[in-house]
């Protein structure tokens, strides 16, 4: 047993295994990069590091088959091979004292990249010149929201999201008194007005449309193959149906390409479907005050985008202004948000809201590991300068 | 006799350096220094006409001078003068590059067209044998003028498809386009081409204003009305709108007190303005001025303008005049293309100094490498000056930032090492990246205006600085690398002592290369923390740099854990030349994400090639040990 141990522990602090475990990162790294073109950084992020292994389909088939480790199994092993390697090794001497801080900040640093890769979220919030909001829109998710309108001072809002749409899951819900059955999902689809489609156009590529309710009968549904475009966002089209006490209400067409939401009557109460960006509701509302984009004199290169925002908490503890532009964000409530995208022509501007509550971990790693680097080298360089004096 | 060579080799290498420093482009008549210094307004930034011609060549032909059919050149300044001026003798220069072959058919070349015919039997011969080009790769404008709109139709096909799904024929297509273009806008920056006496034009104008837009006014309201007057008018104002239309140079300053760079004005719209104002821009007319005066090649009044001008804006454009004369000067000067040269002797002189006279010649590689570092160090201040950057803010500036930073980690080497090898290696990469940049510089004007998103000088002095110097040092290490295996497989030059001296100096650049880049890695991971929301994106630049500093790592763990020897090390130090190379410029070629800035397709094959090479080298390195010319010397003591 004890023998065993002794070689479990020998093979996981062994430099043989580093150096495996850092090829293996690098093949992990660079097949990733190339893999962008295809499937965008995002798809990539998935696939390749934030997994155990990398998945193919076997060929001729759907089923995933693991072809390579990823980024979670590779980067595991190594916290172990540092964590092994340290606690065998360790000697409590100065002149090792740099490699051990930097290697305890590159396990500071593998953990926090885990961490962010978990925690961090991000969202869009699209501001018009002089709009006002109190929320953001996740950049990849949706969900399908029903409303009741009939309290005069506040709106109950029922959120499905969009992986229970997906499954075609039934929802039923004390804060409904309907069934919500979504009969068809579309992950990505292009819809249109059947009546403003060109002359010709071949209506048998359209998925079949059951909708009976709101504006989707008049609608035409044309699937969309996924798009791993990290500019674009796949907009999905479902078809819900409602069921209350006494039978079908209906089938509604829902999709985040219907900005305005679809409103019917049940039970002498009004309520509005719609399939949306996910939101996520802040305890304050950003107004955009005043957008700017500069170019350089005579061209069209972009010199700067900024926007004026004001920032006012719920509570009324806050009431600001703040200018965000090119590499100055505002931090606010542990929020940051960027400059994300902007059109002047238009008067709006896109910010990028993230939360990140992992954020300081790569700065102790890098204070960590420069402490580390930069004891190495001093001491390496003082050994080397009294050797050559020797 | 020995002790003084190394004494001439500097004085050699000094003489070449200041004589780079006279002006080249002087002519007994014209003063056509003066009219290069002019400053104008493009792409963002004031920058002198000399930039412009020099620039314009570099991307429509792939070099400055301009070839004449009987084998004269003339000099950039001059062909700008042309294109400005006397558009029809432009015209049939030959300064648009083809080389894609069914995009020289589709301009009606066939073979027989192509072939270039010499007079002199030694020509012909050294065309056979390649030193002389055999076929004709540049064309006039007017032989391209009757394809014009199959080039357009063409480009615009091309243009809707991404840069990565385009074939060779339609980048090439859609690069002439780019082209002819550039040489359409160029043509109407100061003049319209067809308006042969466009000063007339003007003069007639300046004196008709009044009594002109009276006319024109009388005929929009059917009043009686001079119909030639009016219709002169109405030409005019065309012709200024053509031409709004069609330049993309501002080359006309302010005129009121307010001199701020968004104020110049391009001829055309200054033009369209003097309808309002009832006076025609007298820097548009000294212009059309200079313009009459090269038509009629009369120095005289060529250059009384040009003194004249430049006099006017000295005193409200001071400082704009000096950096443009400066940047004349520097472009004229050409640092790079003389450190390039430099480069090469030292590089010829230090490996020869492994087989004669070993002190002397190292010793003259030694100084003239520090020569040719002092000239791409002054290079590069200077460019940092004239943009207000620090050095490195596009591609071409990382290769010859890569270059200074080789160039100086083997000066220190060659202090440490006093044995060729630091000259060598210097003499090498100082090269290799200076061709490099040549090749970056065709793209057209390589001091460009900062993006939005990468505008912080204080992280591009930090990120981008720490990251390119980590470039430097890897590539250094597999170069020195490389040295070690040529040296101990082809040569009996390789003894105990220089292998040793050798792997230390891999091993410590390694260790630096390591350092920094990791810390160039880091920080660049703050900046985009700082910037844009997340500490880590894995972009394909990001995953580059990440990339070098693992390689880097896998190095030292491999030597320190004993899994390679030094044969093994060095085959490791040269495989990083190929991670180094596809971090700086193959992640670029993807396409994908915020570093995507330079985007090349011709560099593709380069870096293939560059990619084999190092791959042959490394199974080199395992040729059994008793194969190496070096083998006994490498035994014994």
């Amino acid at each position: 047993m004890n023998e065993l141990f002794k070689a479990f522990v020998k093979f996981f602090s062994s430099l043989r295994l580093t150096v495996v475990l850092l090829s293996v990162s690098m093949i992990l790294i660079f097949v990733a990069t190339l893999a962008q073109v295809e499937l965008g950084i995002y798809g990539v992020q998935g696939k390749f590091f934030r997994s155990f292994f990398v998945l193919a389909n076997i060929p001729g088939t759907q089923v995933p088959f693991p072809v390579f480790p990823g980024g979670y199994l590779v980067g595991g092993f190594l916290l172990i091979n540092l964590l092994a390697a340290h606690f065998t090794r360790f000697k409590a001497k100065w002149s090792k004292a740099g490699i051990q801080f930097t290697h305890i900040g590159l396990i500071v640093l593998l953990v926090g990249e885990l961490l962010i890769g978990l925690l961090q979220e991000d969202f869009s919030l699209r501001l018009a010149e002089g709009e006002s909001r109190g929320y953001s829109e996740s950049f990849r998710r949706n969900e399908l929201v029903l409303i009741d309108k009939s309290q005069p001072d506040f709106d109950e809002v029922v959120a499905i999201p969009e992986s229970t749409v997906a499954d075609l899951e039934p929802v039923q819900s004390g804060k409904l008194p309907f069934r919500v059955v979504t009969k068809a999902y579309y992950p990505n689809a292009n819809i249109g007005m059947l009546n403003s489609m060109p002359e010709g156009t071949d209506v048998s590529g359209l998925a079949p449309n059951s909708s009976t309710e709101g504006i989707g009968p008049r609608l035409g549904v044309s699937p969309l193959p996924l798009s791993f475009n990290d500019e674009e966002r796949n907009l999905p089209t479902a078809l819900v149906e409602l069921v209350g006490t006494e039978g079908s209400m209906g089938t509604w067409l829902v999709s985040p390409m219907l900005v305005a939401p679809q409103t019917f009557n049940y039970a002498g109460k009004e309520w509005q479907i719609s399939f949306r960006f996910q939101r996520e509701y802040k305890p304050f509302t950003v107004e955009l005050k005043e957008l700017k984009h500069d170019v350089y004199a005579g061209s069209n290169i972009p010199k700067n985008f900024s926007s004026l925002v004001q920032v006012r908490a719920n509570d009324g503890s806050e009431d600001r202004e703040s200018l965000i532009w090119m590499n100055h964000p505002l931090r606010y409530q542990g929020y940051t948000f960027y400059q994300y995208q902007m059109d002047s022509a238009n008067g709006f501007s896109v910010l990028q809201v993230v939360r990140n509550p992992g954020r300081a971990l790569p700065y102790i790693a890098c204070i960590l590991m420069t402490i580390g680097l930069l004891w190495q080298f001093i001491s390496h360089l003082v050994k080397f300068a009294r050797r050559r004096k020797a | 006799m020995k002790r003084f060579i190394p004494y001439l080799v500097l004085a050699l290498g000094l003489f070449v350096i200041l004589k780079s420093l006279l002006p080249s482009q002087a002519d007994p008549d014209f003063d056509l220094e003066g009219f290069s210094n002019l400053p104008i307004l493009a792409n963002g930034r004031i920058k002198p006409l000399d930039t412009v011609g020099r620039t314009t060549l570099l991307t429509i032909q792939g070099r400055q001078a301009v070839y004449l059919a009987d084998g004269s050149k003339i000099t950039p300044n001059r062909w700008l003068l042309d294109a400005l001026f006397r558009a029809e003798i432009a015209d049939t220069y030959r300064t648009f590059k083809i080389e894609n072959l069914e995009a020289l058919a589709l301009v009606g070349q066939t073979d027989e067209t192509l072939k270039r015919e010499y007079d002199s039997m030694t020509a012909r011969f050294m065309a056979v044998l390649g030193f002389l080009p055999s076929r004709h790769s540049r064309f006039s404008f007017e032989q391209l003028d009757p394809y014009l709109a199959e080039i357009d139709r063409q480009g615009g096909l091309a243009i809707e498809l991404e840069p990565a799904q385009r074939n060779p024929f339609q980048r090439a297509v859609l690069k002439l386009r780019n082209n002819l273009v550039l040489y359409q806008q160029l043509k109407h920056s100061m003049i319209l081409p067809e308006e042969h006496d466009f000063l007339t034009l003007l003069q007639e104008l300046q004196e008709n204003y009044g009594a002109g837009i009276a006319a024109v006014r009388a005929r929009a309201n059917e009043e009686e009305h001079d119909e030639a007057l009016a219709a002169q008018m109405i030409d005019a104002g065309q012709i200024f709108l053509r031409m709004d239309n069609l330049a993309f140079m501002f080359p006309l300053p302010p005129l009121g007190e307010d001199t701020s760079d968004h104020l110049w004005q391009k001829t055309g719209k200054a033009l369209l303005e003097s309808f309002q104002t009832g006076m025609v821009n007298p820097y548009a007319m000294a212009y059309a001025g200079l313009g009459r005066a090269w038509r009629e090649q009369s120095p005289v009044t060529f250059n009384t303008i040009v003194e004249l001008y430049s006099t006017q804006l000295n005193t409200k454009f001071t400082e704009q005049m000096s950096k443009a004369n400066a940047e004349r000067r520097f472009n004229d000067a050409a640092p790079f293309y003389t450190s390039l040269l430099i480069y090469i002797f030292v590089f010829l002189i230090a490996i020869t100094s492994w087989l004669v006279w070993p002190e002397a010649l190292q010793k003259s590689a030694y100084w003239l490498l520090i020569l040719a570092w002092v000239a791409t160090t002054v290079g590069i201040l200077t460019r940092m000056w004239l943009e207000g950057r620090p050095p490195v803010t596009n591609l071409y500036s990382s290769a010859l930032f890569v270059g200074w930073g080789c160039v100086g980690l083997c000066i220190i080497l060659e202090k440490i090492f006093p044995n060729g090898i630091g000259s060598t290696a210097g003499g090498l990469t100082g090269f290799a990246t200076m061709i490099v940049a040549h090749q970056l510089s065709l793209t057209g004007d390589t001091l460009e205006m900062m993006r939005a998103v990468l505008d912080s000088n204080f992280w591009l002095a930090t990120h981008v600085i720490i990251i390119t110097i980590g470039y430097s040092a890897t590539f250094l290490s597999g170069f020195l690398a490389v040295i070690y295996l040529f040296r101990g497989i082809f040569t009996k030059s390789l003894d105990k002592d220089t292998a040793k001296s050798l792997e230390r100096m891999v091993y410590g650049i390694v260790c630096f290369a390591a350092l920094f880049s990791l810390v160039g890695t880091i920080l660049g991971g703050i900046w985009a923390d700082q910037s844009w929301g997340r500490f880590w994106g894995w972009d394909p630049k990001e995953n580059g740099a990440l990339l070098i500093v693992i390689w880097n790592a896998i190095i030292l763990h491999a030597r320190w854990g004993g899994l390679a020897r030094t044969r093994g090390i060095m085959a490791l130090a040269i495989f990083g030349n190929i991670v180094t190379s596809w971090s700086w410029f193959g992640t670029n070629m993807l396409g994908v994400g915020l570093h995507s800035y330079g985007f090349m397709d011709e560099a593709f094959k380069a870096l293939v090639v560059f990619v084999v090479i190092n791959l042959l080298i490394i199974a080199l390195a395992y040729l059994p040990a008793n194969k190496w010319r070096s083998a006994n010397r490498l035994k014994s003591a």
